[in-house]
This record gives structure tokens, sequence and C-alpha cells, in this order.
């Protein structure tokens, strides 16, 4: 259910097979983990608004390793009290791994915590892409709007620029065999989908044709992705891992326009 | 600079080889310089269906791998003015075709041509793809059966996505649809998918529709291009099809069943 991102090596399944005598292997992997931007050093406050979200989604939260941001600070140098804050985010079933962004010396107090330091070289990229509740971020639209809380739970790795960050558009048809996917985002097509072919996305899939292949939203766990479609005559529908084949669809609900969502891990089909 | 149309289905006997010699005979008869080549190396069958099979000195390979000349390959139609064939090797197989072998040939006949159709071998492996690689144009041939619309919808997913025309980022491939075998009467009984069954599945440019009829099977057995047979209604269907591709604006036949006269009755017409 934690959302982590693929790696080059996850391409090559069976990497982990018999390879002879070798007791391990060196690989790089990267993972998309979820970063707190602590946006003011009232560890209270912080405590007060993280709180309620870890309630919200406390499946999400456990033992999720997350990332302290400390970019946003606006005292540059301020002494962060890391025993306080890594303390709570245990309290709250998070594993506080590392921090990025700060000065030299909140780096050397969060090593004292035996956080690792991360560069911020790798922040414009996909390494600490924000993958929790990335729907709701969305929602929400706006960087402001997020930024308004002093906890910015997830965060796309760019900031926010419209709604359509990360989402892709096919205006032709999918045809069978073939398969499209959608990092990071939602996935739109506006052509038929054809039985055989593969629409991935790890957001919602939005599908204003006849949709007869199989659909995969929420790919990398977002139990709050979401599948749209005009016709639905789909083989396979899943929502982060949670699927129904076509047999398991009820006939009523097949040639109708519907949306797939998960309800407290159960598929639900519901009329448009 | 020569067309090249692929003719394509990635099902096999659905009418790829009939449908391109048909459409060769047919663009050659309107006065066009054509030439097909088979590209199922290893099972050629074009030249059976042109009747030309006695005739093959030299193939497709002997071109490519620099052992004879065009001109030693191709043989003339004897009875279309401008149609020439070029067999496909029956001794090799399809890795003996590579990319810069084939567009040398395209390119050299292309030079001497105003149309160059390919018949493309069943399957979307390399014989296929190296068919379908260079083509401005292709022909999914199609019966109206389930399978054979899942492979046909397969194949336009490697059209649009595997051919040079997409690798280069060109305008894409013109498809177009040609349902073959279509018999009425069945549809009618519901026995068959019905052409809008079948576009509601590819929605494509449809090209023409060929009815079943035994006519296509005595012009393969004969030897002659069914396009020729101008009495029968495939053979007037393939040149409405023909018609078609070259812009004209010919009303589809052979989509109703027929009312049956009572001669037709009383001697299986």
């Amino acid at each position: 259910m934690v959302s982590q991102s693929i790696s080059s090596a996850a391409g090559q399944p069976g990497a982990n097979g018999a390879k002879g005598d070798l007791a391990f292997e060196l690989k790089a992997a990267a993972f998309t983990l979820p970063v707190i931007r602590l946006l003011c050093l009232d560890m209270d406050a912080v405590e007060a608004q993280l709180a309620p979200k870890v309630e919200q989604a406390p499946g999400f939260f456990r033992n999720t390793p997350v990332v302290i941001d400390l970019g946003e600070l606006s005292a540059s140098d301020a002494d962060v009290g890391f025993p306080q804050l890594v303390g709570l985010l245990r309290g709250l079933g998070m594993i506080p791994v590392g921090v990025r962004g700060g000065s030299a010396g909140q780096n050397e107090a969060a090593q004292a915590m035996e956080l690792a330091i991360l560069g911020d070289s790798v922040k414009p990229k996909r390494a600490e892409a924000a993958a929790a509740e990335p729907s709701k971020a969305a929602r929400a639209n706006s960087a402001a709007g997020a930024k308004a809380q002093p906890i910015v739970a997830a965060q796309t790795d760019a900031p926010v620029i419209g709604v359509d960050t990360g989402s892709t558009l096919i205006e032709r048809p999918v045809r069978s065999g073939q398969r499209v996917y959608a990092a990071g985002g939602d996935l739109t097509v506006i052509g038929a989908v054809s039985s055989g072919a593969e629409l991935m996305a790890d957001g919602n899939i939005h599908v204003y044709a006849p949709l007869r292949g199989r659909v995969m939203a929420g790919l990398k766990g977002n139990e709050g992705a979401r599948i749209f479609c005009q016709d639905l005559q789909a083989e396979l529908i899943s929502i982060a891992g949670h699927y129904r084949v076509s047999e398991n669809i009820p006939a009523e609900l097949k040639g109708r326009r519907v949306q797939v969502f998960l309800d407290h891990a159960v598929l639900r089909i519901e009329p448009l | 600079m020569a067309r090249v149309i692929v003719i394509t289905s990635g099902k096999g006997g659905v009418g790829k080889t009939t449908t391109a010699a048909a459409m060769a005979m047919g663009l050659a008869q309107r006065g066009n310089r054509t030439v097909v080549i088979d590209f199922d190396v290893g099972l050629r069958n074009l030249d059976l269906i042109m009747g030309c099979e006695r005739r093959v000195v030299y193939d497709f390979v002997n071109v490519i791998n620099g052992e004879a000349n065009l001109n030693q390959a191709l043989i003339r139609d004897k009875r279309c003015d401008g149609l020439y064939v070029l067999p496909a090797s029956q001794t090799r197989d399809k890795d003996a075709l590579t990319v810069e072998g084939v567009g040398q040939v395209l390119e050299d006949l292309g030079k001497s041509h105003d149309y160059i159709v390919c018949d493309s071998p069943a399957g979307i492996e390399h014989g296929a793809t190296m068919a379908m690689y260079f083509a401005d144009d292709a022909v999914v041939v199609t019966n109206p059966e389930v399978s054979s619309v899942r492979d046909s919808d397969r194949m336009l997913g490697i059209l649009s996505s595997k051919s040079r025309r997409a690798e280069s980022n060109e305008e894409p491939i013109r498809e177009h649809l040609l349902l073959t075998r279509y018999s009425p009467e069945r549809v009618a009984r519901g026995e068959m998918l019905s052409l809008e069954d079948v576009q509601e599945i590819l929605s494509l440019n449809l090209l023409g529709v060929i009815p079943e009829s035994q006519a296509v099977l005595n012009a393969s057995n004969a030897g002659v291009p069914v396009i020729l047979s101008s009495d029968s209604d495939a053979g007037q269907a393939y040149g409405d099809m023909v018609s078609r591709f070259l812009g004209e604006d010919v009303p589809m036949r052979f989509l109703e069943a027929g009312k049956k006269g009572l001669f037709s009755r009383i001697f299986g017409g």
C-alpha cells in the first residue's frame, strides 16, 4: 500500500533469481517517499494538525518512511528540535528517515538523531516525488491553498501548476496490444480502448469512448484514484491493486457511463 | 515516388493474398504502373494466385542479397500492361528480409512505378513488420468474426507505432478497412458479425466489403486474380474497392441479403 516508485531494476523481474554463489547484488533503486515540509517550528502546532491527517488514513502512514523538508523555513538556521519532531512522527506511526534543505547546523542536529542528509540535487526530480494523497493534493488544485496549512503531507515534486501537472491525453484509439502508462498523474483517452489494450495511471483514468480493454488506476497504490468511463465494457478494472474482471462486473452496469472507486478496500462501480 | 500499400491483417487465411492480387491488378488496369511484392518468404503463394508460378527465376531475397537485379526478378503480367510481380523466396526464411534491403528495393521500384502493393504474411512477427514498415497506406483485411477483428485491431496498433512514418514522426499511415468473406444471409441470421459490429470496434475508413463467393476459390485455383472475373460479385466488389482507393465515390454493394428469384432458387444460383 505504501507507494514505492519503480527503479530501473524493477523492469527486470527475476533479478533476484538464483545467481550462483553471490550473496548479494548492489543495485540502485529510486523510491517515492512522502515529504513533510515544515513551515513553522511550533511542534505542538505540527502535531495538532498532523494527527487528524494520520487518523484519516492510518494505513497509509503506518510504518511509512518520511523525509523532513526544511527548505521552506523562514529562519534558515533555527533549531528545529529534532528529538521532539522525530518522537512525534514515530508516535504517529511514521519512520522519519532523513532531512533535506537544511542548513549546516540543522544537518548536524539531524545526523545526531540518525537522520540521513538527502542532497538537494535530487530535489527537482523524482527522488522525492510525493505519493501521499496525491489525489487530494490534486483536488486542492492550488499550491497556495495547500501551503496555508503548516504541513503539506504530500507535495508533488514540481510545484502544482494547474491541474494538468503530469496528466496524459491520448486522442487516438488505443488498439489491442498497446499499453499506455501515465506516470505520476491522470490519463485521459478520447478514442476507443480496444479489447486487449491496457491503460495504466498513477492517478485517475478517464475514457470518453467505449472502454473494452484493461484499466488500472492508482497503479502505485493510490487508493483515492478513480476510473471514469462513458461506456463500460472493460475486461478488467483495477484501483490500487483491487480488481474485477469482466465476468464479475454486473451486467446492468455494462455499456453504461460509470465511475469506479475504492470504498474501504472494496471496488465499487456506480452509474454516473 | 511510388505509393506503398501494405495488405495486412494479423490473422491468416482472411484473404490478404487474394486482395493483394486483386488490388494490384485493379490499379494496373486503370493505367497505373504497379508492382506487387510477396513478403511471405518461405510460404509464398502470390505467384500461384497471380498465375505466374512457372516463370519464377529469381526472387525478392535474391534481389536483397544482390544475387540478381530487379529486372531479372520482376515477372511481367501477361494479362495487363504495367503490372509486375516480385515473388518471395520459398527456400529462405523471413530473417532474410532486412530494413535496409527492403528499403533499397522499394526505393528502386519506386522510381519506375506508381504503386507498390506489399502482400504481408500473417502474424505480427518480422515478416509482417517488414511488409508494413515502409507503407504509406495500409489495407487491413478482416473477416466478420471476433478473432479476426481483434487481430486487425492489434495490427492497427503496430501500424501506428512501428512503421517508418511513426518512427520519423511523419504523417501516419492511411489505414483502410476491407471486410472480406462477408455473407449478408448469415449476418441476417445472426451467425456473423455485421459491418456495423466490426466498425464499432475498428472504426476505420471502409474501403469495401467483399462478399463470400465461390468465384474467389475458382479464381485462385485458376491463377487469375478474382477482379478479372467481372461477372462475379466478388470481382465487382474488388473493382469498387480499387475505385474507392483511387478516390472515386462508389456506393457499397452486396451488403443486403439478395432476394432469390425463382430461377436462382431452382438452379441454386
